[in-house]
């Protein structure tokens, strides 16, 4: 219990920034027609592929030497980029299609 | 300063990332607010390369700067030719899988992660966190891909899956806990939680049937976004923070929207209401009699003389790349003057808007696709309404036969038209398994095979008329 109020003290902005994102992440959705929903959550996958600053991190405070460890988060730096990288260029392909002509 | 300029950094990508979303709820600007999101991202990865070392005082060896650089190198390369390469029918696995390897790099961190924060009772329980649902996610999706891309469609249900399921999800509740509070320090607990994370993923998704698998990809993508948040607490990362919780809450308010749409709850997807048991069951009492058969030349003729006609359009237009020449049919009909427009299900084929997505592929006018509340009410003056490849969202036992397992849901009423016409390939009920009593009503006419070939004969037909 003692652990569970120091870490909410500690962390009060971060909880703030939470609940307040998800009421913008809910209110950002709940306007969108089902049209959009496909290239929407394609591009919501991409955007979750901010997960790679993440492995950047690993990289960054990695040891030289820790062979293995280098390799994982190589590894999961690779996978971060497809993330983002596929998930932004099908989302753009997806979208290019809506264009409207008149 | 140069703190300064990594929080200002990743506060515009913060930005970036929901002003991305909000554009892309709207078809004008979507494609830009796709674009601003990259932009923000591409900001964020380059800060973090180049200014985070010099503020936390880290030698970067040339080895790092190489291995980093050649895993974007590599990411980016293998990425951008999958997602330019692949047809836009298999655009949700394409998702499924993207959204895999976002949970697979969260997975990993935590693996890497927790050695360096032991005795840090918050920073474990964030890792934990980070590493159960990335890992679930991971798993999940990868067999969510399988499904779609055809590699196993059937639901495979162990005997008691339920009970098995929630055993293994009550077993990596308690080991984590576990390792948070005994403050275990051997990795090996770690591994085996990792294990049974993977595992769970797969069982997860293993039971549920295709259709539902919409669903389950966006509830996947919301624990990505999710696994990505715990991160941004353990470095303490705001964007990471505000990217993760943003796609976590919109993902779970997409995946509620999807269910609504369907007429299922969350449960029922997750824990199989749907089973075969009462598909069978549905599909064999009431739907009896004949069917009509009708030949493409028929259709054609009976095109020809209507005034308006709707086109449903379902899964097995994509599955058929019917979408060309079915706007090259509706082109037709509107250069003799016939009013078409097609009448879009919200969970049309695999994903909502899915169907938009393919249809504007064959340049289909945005402007002809009409969503299922505007759309029902002129199905009564409908001359012809034809469905092609599409069954369930259709099917009228939705709304009159409570024992149906789709009993409920909102479907698009195609049998008030004066005409209707179902193109399929064979008799065999739709993904949900249930008969169609739409195929025996006396205005029905079946016109089967291949939706590509059919349409294409009628498209002859039209055009020698």
């Amino acid at each position: 219990m003692e652990q569970i109020i120091e870490f909410i003290n500690q962390n009060i902005q971060m909880i703030y920034i939470v609940i307040l994102m998800i009421f913008v992440g809910v209110e950002l959705i709940s306007h969108v027609p089902a049209v959009l929903h496909t290239p929407l959550m394609s591009g919501a996958n991409a955007i979750h592929g901010v997960v790679i600053i993440g492995a950047i991190l690993v990289m960054l405070h990695m040891d030289d030497e820790y062979i293995l460890g280098l390799s994982i988060g190589f590894l999961a730096m690779i996978l971060g980029t497809l993330n983002v990288v596929g998930g932004f260029v099908v989302t753009d392909r997806m979208l290019d299609m809506f264009k409207t002509k008149k | 300063m140069e703190l300064v300029t990594l929080n200002f950094i990743y506060l515009l990508a913060s930005i970036s990332f929901i002003l991305g979303i909000k554009m892309l709820g709207s078809p004008k600007t979507a494609r830009k607010g796709n674009l601003i999101a990259a932009f923000g991202m591409i900001l964020a990865i380059l800060v973090t390369i180049f200014v985070y070392p010099s503020i936390h005082h880290i030698e970067v060896s040339k080895l790092k700067y190489t291995l980093i650089f050649g895993a974007i190198i590599i990411g980016t390369i293998i990425g951008w030719s999958i997602a330019l390469k692949v047809a836009m029918t298999k655009m949700p696995e394409l998702v499924s899988f993207f959204n895999g390897m976002g949970g697979a790099t969260a997975g990993l961190i935590g693996l890497l992660e927790f050695s360096h924060n032991l005795g840090n009772t918050s920073k474990i329980s964030m890792i934990v966190a980070g590493l159960v649902i990335g890992s679930i996610s991971f798993s999940g999706s990868m067999i969510a891909w399988g499904k779609l891309s055809g590699k196993f469609r059937k639901p495979i249900r162990l005997p008691k899956y339920n009970l098995l399921n929630t055993f293994i999800a009550v077993i990596i509740i308690i080991l984590s806990i576990y390792i948070v509070t005994a403050e275990i320090n051997n990795p090996v607990y770690l591994y085996i939680l990792f294990i049974l994370a993977l595992m769970y993923g797969i069982m997860f998704v293993l039971p549920i049937g295709g259709a539902d698998m919409p669903v389950v990809i966006s509830l996947l993508n919301s624990f990505t976004g999710l696994a990505a948040a715990f991160g941004g607490f353990l470095y303490e990362n705001m964007v990471m923070l505000t990217g993760g919780i943003l796609v976590g809450s919109a993902g779970t308010i997409l995946t509620l929207a999807m269910t609504k749409a369907m007429n299922r709850s969350l449960s029922a997807v997750i824990f199989g209401e749907f089973g075969e048991g009462s598909a069978i069951s549905g599909s064999d009492n009431q739907v009896s009699g004949n069917i009509k058969e009708i030949s493409p030349s028929d259709v054609a003729i009976l095109l020809n003389y209507a005034q308006k006609v709707i086109i449903i359009p379902g899964y097995g237009l994509a599955v058929a790349q019917a979408q060309h020449v079915i706007h090259e049919l509706e082109e037709l009909l509107t250069n003799k003057g016939v009013d078409v427009k097609y009448a879009i299900h919200p969970v049309a084929g695999r994903m909502p808007g899915h169907m938009n997505v393919l249809l504007a592929e064959a340049n289909v006018d945005y402007d002809k696709l009409v969503d299922m509340d505007d759309i029902n009410s002129e199905f009564p003056n409908t001359d012809v309404v034809l469905v092609v490849g599409a069954n369930d969202v259709v099917n009228p036992a939705a709304k009159n036969d409570p024992n149906s397992p789709i009993y409920g849901m909102p479907i698009l009423d195609a049998e008030l038209a004066k005409n209707i016409i179902v193109n399929k390939r064979s008799m065999n009920p739709g993904y949900a398994g249930i008969q169609n009593e739409l195929f025996f009503n006396e205005k029905n006419s079946m016109l089967f095979g291949d939706a590509k070939v059919v349409f294409t004969k009628i498209v002859q037909e039209l055009k020698s008329m």
